[in-house]
């Protein structure tokens, strides 16, 4: 066979190694979102690497007012949630452990009923050093928030560094956070 | 010119108005217009691809709130596109604005026709050629040897024909 043939019957195979490779790359995309790695609906934050916007709300317990200077000052999570939020209610046991080793945790209370929100963590536990209670969702749509729950990382100059869509647990954790916190902490021994 | 312009356009967004049963409230037909020129381009963040005058999700509803009270506090188009790109990103855009992350979206169409047009025409090439060189390059001697042949191919065929 000529070269010029074997040209011609490669041209034939190329449709076949178009497929081939397309369906390498969906299988493992498919792969990932199966083994939880990559999330499709997962939007990256705008405010990553930005302060965290300021607001000036009541806090859910005693109806002070909060702002992002009562929070701000060491590296913390704003978790974002709601008593209507199924999803929340399976992530609550894990931030009330989070804060037992040590984690501080503020928190939204996002478009929610105050009276169901203060029974909620009598019942279950409170996490949360504060409680900023955001009845119009205005807060939540400067923090650029889609849903319930989210938690946001943010360091200790106010600058947020991480932000997680759906249910924190232990494997979330460890994956997504812990290297985050652990690189802050390392820039901020140098 | 200007006034026919706005007409289609009000004719065009007036579609759009079936989209969502909400009543707001506004002063003129521009600033309805406006409304509804936004909740058609922007797409909702909790979705994967609807826009916010397609989607009942509470966070579309949150939107399409703050765009009305924008309007109706006499913001203008690029301050509503840079509230919510600030805080939704561009993905809230349909048509996202050109910068370094975008530009594959932009060029990547312009690329495949570039591809498609140079296939197209080597293809072309390359069916033009042959003819060309057939004609142009047998000798008479050649000549001479491809009539002998092709007789002598068709004395063989009429053999293998009787069997």
């Amino acid at each position: 066979m000529s070269k010029g043939q074997i040209m011609q019957r490669f041209k034939l195979f190329i449709p076949l190694l178009v497929f081939v490779a397309l369906a390498a790359m969906f299988f493992g995309v498919e792969r990932r979102v199966q083994r939880g790695e990559y999330t499709p609906t997962d939007l990256p934050s705008a405010l990553l690497n930005r302060p965290l916007p300021d607001f000036s709300l009541p806090a859910l317990d005693d109806g002070r007012l909060l702002s992002k200077a009562d929070i701000q000052g060491e590296l913390f999570l704003l978790n974002v949630w709601a008593t209507w939020c199924p999803t929340c209610h399976y992530e609550h046991p894990f931030l009330v452990k989070l804060a037992e080793q040590g984690v501080k945790i503020y928190s939204v209370d996002y478009k929610d009923n105050a009276e169901a929100a203060r029974r909620w963590l009598v019942e279950k536990g409170n996490p949360y050093v504060a409680t900023i209670f955001d009845e119009a969702g205005n807060f939540g749509l400067d923090l650029g928030v889609t849903g319930a729950p989210e938690t946001y990382l943010v360091d200790s100059s106010g600058i947020v560094r991480f932000r997680y869509q759906g249910a924190l647990d232990q494997q979330i954790w460890d994956r997504e956070f812990a290297p985050i916190i652990a690189d802050l902490a390392g820039e901020a021994s140098q | 010119m200007k006034y026919l312009l706005l007409t289609s356009w009000l004719l065009f967004a007036s579609f759009a108005a079936h989209g969502v049963i909400e009543t707001y409230q506004f002063d003129t037909d521009l600033q309805r217009a406006r409304y509804h020129h936004f909740i058609e381009e922007l797409r909702c963040p909790k979705c994967q691809n609807q826009n916010l005058s397609g989607s009942d999700s509470a966070i579309s509803q949150d939107l399409r709130r703050q765009i009305h009270r924008m309007i109706m506090d006499d913001k203008s188009d690029i301050e509503i596109t840079q509230y919510m790109v600030a805080r939704y990103g561009d993905f809230i855009l349909y048509r996202p604005q050109f910068n370094a992350a975008t530009a594959v979206l932009w060029l990547a169409p312009l690329g495949l026709l570039l591809l498609g047009i140079l296939i197209w025409w080597r293809m072309a090439a390359m069916r033009a050629r042959p003819k060309l060189t057939v004609e142009q390059t047998l000798s008479p001697a050649e000549a001479q040897r491809l009539k002998q042949l092709l007789s002598d191919d068709e004395t063989v065929g009429k053999d293998g024909d009787d069997k």
